[in-house]
């Protein structure tokens, strides 16, 4: 597929995992609209365009794993998994109900899901030591060495808020992964400038994450995560990065893509019929 | 007083108990004596520390395998949730460090990427309860029983000796699922109660004395003195029966109710909090099921103290007297 026409399928499939986004978000009353359509452009490359996975063999162990630490804004995570084929569509209007598969916050119930989140901050730290995981094999030695044997048997995306940045053990992570060379590692920050209160540098200034991800030895990068072409070259740069985990910081927009509510702190709204009905206009039928 | 040399001779026929308590270990020492050869066994099993000392197990693996020995720093947090990755990806991580740490900077770790995901991680709690001298009440932990009991799909040991602790290292590795393996002071030495031949099994308590007056529930590093305490008692004509429940959870419920009914008199032992420990889990099972006089050994709602082993095992009442004590009290309620 030629780049152009890979960049608009792209874009198609953002744009139907939004309006898919609202029908889960609809089914609880209440959603993470913002944050889900901030990620919307990132989760859709990962899932179309970069990372190998099974659908029907969900727990395939060289399967790339994408760890949702921001693990609200589940609702386009669970839009992107139904896409990719881990369960079919119908399921997603069962997302909050008792004993569903689609929990309120991503669960490994759900297939397709490798890490249960919920509780900020931990994540990365789950990134590490399963992209570490990729790496252990019999004849490797030394997992900090400059030189390594053999190449990873997967790689590993893990995606983060801005806010979420406030956690400490976030930099315990960063530490570990520089150390030991996680270069199969890929952090995606959604940096979308907003946390559950308020604005993130009115809350707690992040000052540069840019800068802190390299003081911290990463391969850092900053995109426009609203922008696919921006995001498809990212996702291609970061295959070519020896030694060192890369971060990504992805400035987005909260509630991209839903004209009466981006930029604004869209973090959890009440999804009425009204605004059910603006959201689907925006995104086209 | 309690760790002293003298040779200890018992009179009831316990095919896996030491005639004699002579032999004394650490039980870390022992623990990587079977981690070694389980990482020679087995390529899956790795090993993971917060700057805490690798023993055998770490230093075999620095030598033959690195890239299976895994050192994250002073970040207990992270390493609970890395061990969780490690599992995801196929491996079987046993994790090592300071139990209060493990639990005041790892509990969130603990219940959500370890227990709630019900991952295959293996938590080794180094230096648990109040009898580890020479540090200070900030290493001290009284609370972990009683927190992590309630965190579900949770299988927690509570080795006595160095035997059993190899054993429970083995038995962890072969269960599929989250074990915490709670281990006393790493350096202090504990007499060997048992044989190699004591067929041990997750979630079944052990008789070590038989005895129909009372029943003394010990685990851990006081499995000892409830043997000392049950012979002081025979010399008084009272006969208590001790169980060593190496199991905090699942609690061996039947062992424990029998002893109920079959003594009326139960007193717990441990070096952790009353509240919510093997005492509370006591408890809550007699007092449900069969209602007994019961009285618990352990932290009465304290923090930890500086001063030796010695002397804080006599401090917080975690002796044989103690536990002796107890027993004829409880008898004569």
């Amino acid at each position: 597929m030629d780049r152009k026409n890979l960049i608009d399928e792209l874009q198609a499939t953002a744009c139907r995992l939004r309006k898919d986004t609202l029908t889960v978000i609809k089914e609880m009353g209440t959603g993470w609209l913002g944050g889900s359509f901030s990620s919307a452009d990132v989760i859709a490359a990962l899932f179309f365009y970069r990372m190998k996975y099974d659908a029907k063999n969900p727990r395939w162990e060289d399967r790339d794993r994408l760890i949702v630490s921001k693990a609200h804004s589940c609702e386009i995570v669970y839009a992107a998994l139904a896409e990719a084929g881990f369960f079919p569509k119908e399921e997603l209007k069962t997302y909050s109900h008792l004993e569903s598969r689609l929990q309120i916050h991503v669960d490994c119930k759900t297939p397709g899901i490798d890490c249960s989140g919920g509780s900020l901050g931990m994540g990365l730290s789950f990134a590490v030591g399963t992209a570490t995981g990729a790496y252990i094999s019999p004849g490797e030695k030394n997992l900090c060495a400059d030189q390594r044997k053999k190449d990873p048997r997967y790689r590993v995306y893990c995606i983060m808020g801005d806010g979420e940045c406030n956690e400490g053990q976030v930099w315990e992570a960063a530490m570990n992964a520089s150390h030991y060379r996680l270069d199969n590692l890929t952090a995606i920050v959604d940096h979308n400038k907003f946390q559950s209160t308020g604005l993130v540098k009115e809350k707690m200034d992040t000052l540069s994450l840019a800068e802190k991800f390299k003081a911290f030895g990463w391969e850092t990068i900053e995109i426009d995560g609203n922008n696919l072409n921006d995001v498809v070259d990212t996702l291609d740069w970061v295959l070519t990065v020896k030694n060192k985990p890369q971060a990504v910081i992805a400035h987005t927009k909260k509630g991209r893509g839903f004209p009466s509510l981006e930029d604004t702190n869209c973090h959890m709204i009440n999804l009425t019929d009204e605004l059910l009905q603006d959201g689907l206009d925006a995104l086209g039928r | 007083m309690h760790w002293g040399d003298r040779e200890e001779r018992y009179h009831v026929d316990m095919p896996y108990l030491l005639p004699t308590r002579v032999k004394k270990e650490s039980v870390y020492v022992a623990h990587n004596r079977a981690l070694v050869e389980l990482v020679k066994k087995n390529d899956k099993i790795v090993s993971c520390y917060a700057d805490f000392p690798a023993g055998a197990a770490g230093e075999y693996l620095k030598e033959h395998s690195p890239d299976r020995f895994i050192d994250v720093g002073i970040a207990e947090g992270h390493l609970i949730t890395a061990a969780a990755g490690l599992a995801d990806a196929g491996f079987i991580p046993f994790t090592h460090c300071h139990t209060l740490f493990a639990l005041g900077r790892g509990y969130n770790q603990i219940r959500q990427n370890v227990a709630y995901d019900n991952r295959n991680v293996k938590i080794v709690l180094c230096n648990s309860g109040v009898i580890w001298g020479g540090i200070g009440p900030s290493h001290l932990s009284v609370e972990d029983i009683a927190a992590l009991r309630a965190v579900p799909n949770l299988v927690i040991l509570s080795p006595a000796d160095s035997v059993s602790t190899e054993k429970a290292t083995y038995a962890a590795a072969e269960y599929d699922g989250p074990v915490v393996i709670r281990l006393p002071f790493v350096a202090g030495l504990y007499p060997t109660l048992y044989s190699n031949d004591l067929d041990y099994e997750i979630g079944k308590g052990v008789t070590l004395r038989n005895g129909n007056d009372a029943a003394i529930l010990a685990t851990g590093a006081l499995v000892n003195d409830a043997l000392e305490a049950s012979e002081a008692l025979e010399k008084k004509g009272i006969h208590a029966r001790v169980l060593d429940i190496h199991t905090i959870k699942p609690l061996d419920e039947d062992a424990v109710l029998s002893a109920a009914k079959e003594t009326g008199v139960l007193v717990t032992a441990e070096d952790a909090s009353i509240y919510g420990g093997l005492g509370g889990a006591v408890a809550e099972l007699v007092s449900e099921e069969y209602p007994v006089i019961l009285k618990r050994i352990g932290i009465r709602d304290q923090f930890g103290d500086s001063g030796t082993s010695e002397e804080l095992k006599v401090h917080y009442g975690l002796t044989a007297a103690s536990i002796s004590q107890a027993v004829v009290q409880a008898i004569n309620k």
